[in-house]
């Protein structure tokens, strides 16, 4: 434990690669692989599920700390962070308590507390508080109440294992994807040599797309520019970008496996894609986006994320729900066909091998759950944008292009695929709320609530916490703690008078919300100093957006 | 002067439109508006402003004025304790133990003792007077840290911390420039690593002129030597080198590549604060009392009345009035008011 501690705060306290790289490696080169693997987990980004609740322990907190109970909440507040807050105010300034290594500690002392009576737990967890000290008191908080968040990358981590054991960077992402157990059997096995053989379920590292306004010099407004920077539109394959959630269809030993990027087990909640996918043959990987669709198929039949929702809520899904909102993989990738890893491939081979496979398998079927994502035709890059001038009309983000000849790439690798997305719906909006953020953003006022008119009277529409730069962030900062009128706990309402641009992706009905109205990816797009309050839009004219994108 | 033929009723401080006004007395202290005769705890730009027509502070404050007032202000160096007579008020300074210089102003009339600590630390500091317990009536304090996540470590153990950084910098080669404010912080940390070592560092134009105030002053601190922005560069790697936070992220920097930086301020003491700003380290080392620090010197003053001006006030107040049961109310002054645990700019700054 006192070695990941230290490995904890040494990736905390450097934002360099190469350190943290360094730091991770000379961890793994000394850890029992016991311990290793509990490392692997966490520095992968997976969690323990929370082992106390968050009342309880702030329960436990004030009666440990003798403070009333308001300056106890003020301080956490202020922090920001509960598992921070109790190390900050219980944790003694030097150990006094027991040392055990990082896998005793959590599968002999942790992971018991689940379901142990509330006493036994209170007695266990306080006695940590008042004998670890700071950084090892906070990370054990953090990992009860499955919150750890270290800063750094899957790809990092798979770098430092391995330049460690001399492997393929490629081999441990794949090993480190699906779902493992962390023992030393499996941190063995993930730093055994070689041999090829892919466990059964698991997906392939997703390859990501970078926003073409990234790409260098370029200017995406104008084609010529575009035409200089990314070369003949034959170079390209262009798709729509769909609005669904990325998936992988992994078809192997006579199971089937959808993968979410989050790297979340799907299946269950897809039961039509799963029946589709018994059809396609062992050894086969689809890379694609779920999406929700109307039935029977045709081209222009997909449903709003906010349809497709209804059906990530649910771990079991009704008959009713099925039929109201059918769904179907769109496949735009295969990465493995009969066994073999494709993706060396180009992506015209690839491309090829996935018509054939997705033709053969569906047959002309109107209801099935697997359908190809169809090509865009363009013989220049004026058609594209035509094509891409219809986005909104078709609900799709906009356009993907994807190199030809490329690889599939691991990660965001910049050049192989673009997203070259539609101009985002913009609101002038004002700010009517705002709360304190978390981690880095405690104690300033980031997260904040946006209205519209509707008449004379300001309606919520929105929420957003992102947009502002950094010196932006404290001036609005300052002006929210010399205009605040209310507080309510965190949240402070403020005076109505600073008018934001908000721009956000789609924009449907809603019941939910006391609008009417729900936005997708709403983000701050400009600070309107040049706006008062009563220059802000209307409901009404926000809802003609509605008409306007669906119609 | 005061009008001999009106008697002042009501507080003996009170905080009016342009500063701490002691009507009695004639003179307000730490004015952020015109006056006439002001009385200044320290030299941090939010409590001495150029705004009056004369000045009292304390003599081992008087360099640092001049430096940030002006060398012609008109200014009256009294000693530690020197008791003056202003109208009816009898009137002391005795050390606050924040930065060199600095001073609690009490203010005596008619057997009431008043005292306003300006800002102020109990913990130990080599750079500095140590702060003097100055027993009163009423007390007012600064709020600057008022949580209880507020608790200080050592200042030597920080110093430590800060060493051990400096030697991981000098294996790998880089170097560790470390931010602190040019007033007090910086030569806190110069008076410490005294301790440890006697290595050169290397300082930024806005920290030198400070230092050499607190050597003439007879402080003992490592060597310094400023760094010249028209010499050509030179290779840091491996030392150290003390800024001010302004120059975080400033083209000054890009004559130290791949350098760590640090930050010293009491804000460290939280995680989110320290990433925010990208420091690669944060060292918990304040001009400032702690939470401990307040309630204690509250208690210790003997105080049955205490007043506060700036800092986590509500928070104090609200603890003071329900938990000790002490009369304890907010005095809304202009003294830099971060509820936020924003580190303030460059300059603006006592922390």
């Amino acid at each position: 434990m006192k070695a990941f501690a230290r490995l904890y705060q040494s990736l905390d306290q450097t934002t360099s690669t190469n350190a943290k790289v360094a730091a991770m490696q000379e961890y793994f080169a000394d850890a029992a692989p016991e311990d290793a693997a509990w490392a692997v987990y966490f520095l992968s980004g997976r969690r323990i599920k929370r082992l106390i609740g968050a009342a309880l322990l702030r329960t436990w907190l004030v009666e440990e700390s003798e403070l009333p109970a308001w300056l106890v909440e003020d301080t956490y507040a202020s922090v920001g962070d509960l598992a921070e807050t109790i190390a900050l105010l219980l944790a003694p300034t030097h150990d006094t308590g027991d040392v055990s290594s990082l896998s005793d500690l959590i599968e002999d002392k942790l992971l018991p507390l689940r379901g142990a009576e509330p006493a036994q737990q209170r007695a266990v967890v306080t006695t940590w508080w008042r004998t670890q000290a700071y950084e090892r008191c906070y990370l054990i908080n953090k990992l009860m109440t499955g919150a750890l968040r270290v800063g750094v990358s899957q790809i990092l981590l798979a770098r430092a294992l391995a330049e460690n054991a001399d492997l393929p960077r490629a081999v441990i992402l794949h090993r480190l994807m699906g779902e493992w157990q962390p023992n030393a059997a499996f941190y063995n096995a993930l730093i055994a040599e070689d041999d090829g053989a892919a466990s059964q379920s698991r997906p392939y590292p997703f390859c990501l797309a970078a926003p073409l306004a990234d790409a260098a010099g370029i200017n995406t407004d104008c084609l010529a520019s575009i035409e200089t920077t990314l070369g003949p539109v034959s170079h390209w394959q262009a798709e729509w970008k769909w609005d669904g959630i990325r998936a992988q269809l992994v078809r192997r030993g006579g199971e089937t496996f959808l993968w979410s990027r989050g790297e979340e087990l799907i299946g269950e909640r897809f039961p039509e894609i799963v029946a589709a996918a018994e059809k396609l043959d062992d050894g086969t990987v689809l890379d694609g986006e779920l999406l929700a669709w109307k039935l029977p198929y045709t081209d222009e039949g997909v449903l709003p994320f906010a349809e497709l929702q209804r059906r990530i809520g649910r771990k079991t899904v009704g008959k009713k729900l099925l039929n109201d909102v059918p769904c179907l993989f769109l496949a735009y990738d295969l990465l493995e066909n009969n066994g073999e890893d494709l993706r060396e491939y180009p992506l015209h081979a690839r491309r090829t091998r996935l018509q054939a496979l997705i033709g053969h398998s569906q047959s002309d079927d109107t209801r099935h759950g697997l359908q190809l994502s169809r090509q865009l035709e363009a013989s220049d890059w004026s058609t594209l944008a035509e094509h891409r001038s219809d986005s909104r009309a078709r609900q799709v983000e906009g356009l993907m292009l994807k190199r030809v000849d490329s690889a599939y790439g691991t990660g965001r690798k910049r050049g192989l695929w673009w997203k070259w997305k539609i101009e985002p719906h913009t609101v002038d909006a004002v700010m009517i709320y705002a709360q304190a953020g978390h981690g880095r953003r405690s104690n300033l006022f980031t997260d904040y609530t946006f209205a519209i008119w509707d008449d004379d009277v300001l309606v919520s529409f929105a929420k957003a916490y992102s947009g502002l730069d950094n010196s932006e962030i404290k001036k609005l900062d300052k002006w929210i703690r010399g205009n605040t009128i209310e507080r309510f706990g965190p949240v402070r309402s403020v005076k109505p008078e600073q008018v934001f641009e908000l721009a956000f992706e789609g924009i449907n009905a809603s019941s939910r919300h006391k609008s009417g109205i729900a936005v997708r990816f709403p983000r701050i797009s400009r600070w309107r100093h040049d706006l008062s309050a009563k220059d802000a839009d209307t409901l009404a004219s926000v809802k003609r957006l509605i008409a306007n994108s669906n119609g | 002067m005061p009008r001999k033929d009106l008697k002042p009723i009501g507080d003996l401080i009170q905080a009016t439109g342009r500063g701490l006004d002691c009507l009695a007395g004639g003179f307000t202290i730490d004015p952020w508006k015109p006056v006439e005769l002001s009385l200044i705890t320290h030299a941090h730009a939010d409590h001495a402003r150029p705004v009056a027509t004369r000045y009292i502070a304390s003599k081992a404050s008087v360099p640092l004025l001049r430096h940030r007032l002006g060398q012609d202000i008109c200014i009256q160096g009294v000693d530690w304790g020197e008791t003056l007579l202003l109208g009816d008020t009898r009137v002391s300074f005795h050390p606050a133990g924040h930065v060199l210089g600095s001073a609690q102003i009490r203010v005596e009339r008619e057997g009431e003792v008043w005292v306003f600590t300006g800002d102020y630390k109990p913990d130990s500091d080599p750079s500095c007077e140590a702060f003097e317990l100055v027993p009163c009536d009423t007390f007012i304090t600064e709020a600057t840290f008022a949580l209880p996540v507020y608790r200080w470590p050592d200042g030597g153990t920080v110093v430590a911390e800060i060493i051990d950084w400096w030697q991981q910098m000098k294996r790998s080669n880089r170097p560790a420039v470390l931010f602190a404010y040019s007033l007090g912080k910086a030569q806190r940390v110069l008076a410490e690593l005294r301790a440890y070592t006697d290595e050169l560092v290397y300082l930024h134009g806005a920290v030198a002129p400070m230092t050499q105030l607190y050597r003439d002053a007879g402080i003992d601190m490592v060597p310094t030597e400023l760094i010249d922005p028209k010499a050509p560069r030179q290779d840091y790697a491996g030392k150290l080198v003390l800024a001010p936070p302004g120059a975080s992220g400033s083209k000054w920097m890009q004559r130290f590549p791949k350098a760590s930086t640090g930050f010293c301020s009491g804000w460290m003491r939280v995680r989110g604060n320290r990433r925010r700003d990208g420091y690669d380290r944060g060292f918990v080392l304040s001009d400032h009392a702690d939470w401990q620090g307040l309630l204690n010197t509250i208690e210790a003053t003997g105080a049955t009345r205490v007043l506060t001006t700036h800092g986590q006030s509500a928070t104090l107040v609200r603890y003071l009035r329900e938990e000790r049961g002490i009369d304890a109310a907010e005095l809304r002054t202009q003294y830099t008011d971060k509820s936020a645990v924003t580190p303030p700019t460059y300059e603006q700054a006592s922390r």
